[in-house]
């Protein structure tokens, strides 16, 4: 079956719609744009649950979209622990714990908390690699969508491109991060109500939950798993053998619940901006949390069509299939698209689409709205050109900045853009290096914030050696079947894993447990020298607390968490 | 910031519930149309869906600003 819509007026209709709500917003918003502070932090003035649903709309950009329901079709309900287990915990843990001294502490940004708690060669080096792998990360989202618009919808690649940067780099250059997040918000309730029929439409076709279950029994037990494998999360983990996905319970739990996850939310300051543009130390907490609950209940959204999916390709007379590729194997990521062609006519078909283009462009405002944050903080404000003492010239000149920096972003972008459809395997390459960075600064972070002892010396090396060993352990490493040096192996082939996820897993362990190591070592080892004053609001045992403002109850961080966590496992329960 | 996300959500929502509520009830009788949605005017109903949800929008957005005095 070909990917291939012909698109109608009508869809066209409600895609210009949205186009110029997006830039509307941005037009709007442009009038607040008068200080640095409001341009590059959102004037700190979001309300809780603005920026809760900013906070999970970043993570839920088009390629995730894409990736997940093609998991849901490979993996079955397995995948769903990508969004409890994998993101729920952290979550919690990023709000009570964490979000008090990154909002308290004042910084601006997760490179500047480095430098306030630690020195500025372990900010140096973190706002270099965070500005770098940022703007690639976006020039990797607009060369994805380029590409989809070329083979969905037949526009030519080059002018998709320098179409959607134009529209990205509109509205962030002229609303800033609260653009950014509006539109975050906007996609989010388009991505709900865009892709809702299709969890209806399919579901309704292959004769509901049981329907589902009874259609997957077979396909399940044909390739030697339980009948119920791809309806299940836990049940089938005890062994890596019993599940499609190859994974035991305590690598999830390990490695996936903790390492990765924890190094992903707690640390990425494209996710934490989010929080930190709150309004208050309250709303900040709740930020994580308002957003958890949306999370939970997005695989009903996105998953489940590809499960089902799962159960059409098998079932003649449904007419439904994947595009494959030269090697004649199914193109997994190509689920929703084929789901959206199965079931949308003219009209809502328009929404589904609108809804993906929303989430790659969010996707590039986010990173850029990161980007020039960090740029114009951390390095520019910090190595070129440092604040004078005018605070009202400083913030026009800042604001000024923080502008040529989205041009400048945008126009990288572009350039990586182009570099990725050079080589295509750049996006997995990224990703790998993301673990790789990811991973030690959580490791620092976490030691930092609850361990008053950390030095900043201790603190860079950890960053450093972290980042080397898990290099060095993805180039001594590679999953069975790998084709290319960018999955690891790379230094020479000394050990197998079965898949790339356990690869990964173990990557981060390592990095992780280096970091751990080499900091806790090291600051035994080397002198302090932050007093305990200067760390106050920094470290944990070094800040009084706060008892929490006076607010209704359902408003409070740990009854939002009690809620939040009680929902996490009455689901897991249900989907045991 | 002094821009409500309400209001944009509200009106995007609501011209969407109506452009897919009228090309809904013209396409009432098109079976060929919705042969793939399982014979559902899902346009009809992703209309009126979203009118709905962009009408409360829009009413939060009035309350809101009527308690803020200006």
């Amino acid at each position: 079956m070909s990917a291939t819509f012909i698109l109608s007026w009508i869809d066209y209709l409600i895609m210009i719609v949205y186009f110029v709500f997006v830039l509307g917003i941005g037009w709007a918003l442009k009038r607040y744009m008068k200080t640095a502070n409001a341009f590059l932090e959102a004037g700190r003035s979001m309300p809780a649950w603005v920026a809760g649903l900013a906070f999970i709309s970043t993570n839920l950009g088009a390629l995730e979209v894409m990736g997940m329901t093609g998991s849901g079709m490979k993996y079955g309900m397995l995948t769903t622990h990508f969004y409890w287990i994998g993101a729920i915990p952290a979550m919690v843990f990023l709000a009570l714990f964490m979000m008090p001294f990154y909002y308290g502490s004042k910084a601006r940004s997760v490179p500047e908390y480095l430098k306030l708690r630690y020195d500025e060669k372990t900010r140096g080096l973190n706002a270099i690699l965070f500005a770098v792998m940022t703007i690639l990360a976006s020039g990797i989202s607009m060369y994805a969508l380029a590409i989809l618009m070329e083979k969905v919808l037949g526009w030519n690649f080059h002018l998709s491109l320098v179409l959607s940067a134009a529209i990205v780099l509109g509205y962030t250059y002229l609303g800033g991060l609260s653009s950014a997040i509006y539109n975050e918000v906007l996609q989010f309730f388009i991505i709900v109500i865009g892709l809702l029929p299709i969890v209806i439409l399919s579901l309704k076709d292959i004769g509901g939950w049981s329907g589902l279950q009874a259609h997957l029994a077979p396909i399940a037990t044909s390739r030697g798993f339980a009948p119920d494998t791809w309806t299940s999360t836990w049940r089938y983990t005890q062994t890596s053998t019993e599940n499609p996905m190859g994974v035991e319970w305590y690598s999830i739990l390990a490695g996936l619940g903790f390492v990765l996850s924890f190094g992903y939310w707690c640390t990425n300051f494209l996710i934490v901006q989010r929080a930190m543009s709150a309004k208050s130390q309250t709303a900040a907490r709740n930020v994580p949390l308002i957003g958890a609950i949306p999370k939970m209940f997005i695989p009903f959204l996105i998953i489940i069509p590809g499960v089902v999916a799962m159960a059409l390709m098998n079932t003649p007379g449904k007419g439904f299939s994947l595009p494959t590729n030269e090697a004649g194997q199914p193109i997994y990521d190509y689920t929703i698209i084929m789901l959206l062609k199965q079931y949308l006519p003219a009209g809502v078909l328009g929404l589904g689409i609108t809804a993906l283009l929303a989430s790659f462009m969010s996707g590039m405002a986010g990173n850029v709205s990161a980007f020039n944050t960090v740029w114009t903080y951390d390095i520019y404000q910090s190595y070129i050109r440092p604040v004078t003492g005018d605070k009202e010239a400083d913030e026009k000149h800042y604001l000024k900045m923080g502008r040529y920096a989205t041009i400048f972003g945008v126009a990288v972008s572009i350039a990586a853009a182009y570099i990725a459809s050079k080589f295509g395997n750049i996006m997995d390459f990224l990703q790998t290096i993301f673990s790789m960075i990811n991973a030690p600064l959580f490791a620092v972070i976490f030691l930092g914030m609850f361990w008053k002892r950390t030095t900043g010396h201790a603190a860079f090396t950890g960053l450093l050696t972290g980042f080397l060993i898990a290099l060095l352990h993805h180039g001594l490493t590679y999953p069975v079947g790998a084709d290319t040096f960018f999955k690891g192996g790379w230094i020479c082939k000394f050990h197998a894993y079965p898949v790339e996820m356990a690869q990964n897993f173990w990557t981060a362990i390592f990095a992780f447990s280096t970091a751990t190591i080499i900091t806790v070592g090291l600051s035994l080892v080397t002198k302090r020298k932050k007093t305990d004053e200067q760390l106050n609001g920094l470290v944990y045992s070094l800040t009084p607390r706060v008892s929490e403002e006076k607010v209704v109850w359902y408003q409070k961080s740990s009854v939002l968490a009690a809620f939040v966590l009680t929902i996490l496992v009455v689901l897991s329960i249900i989907f045991w | 910031m002094g821009l409500d996300i309400k209001l944009p959500i509200g009106l995007m929502f609501s011209i969407f519930g109506i452009i897919l509520t009228i090309f809904g009830l013209c396409t009432l009788n098109d079976t060929a149309l919705y042969e793939r949605s399982l014979g559902i005017n899902v346009n009809l109903w992703s209309g009126i869906f979203m009118m709905i949800f962009g009408g409360i929008m829009l009413t939060l957005y009035l309350i809101k600003k009527k308690q803020k005095p200006v």
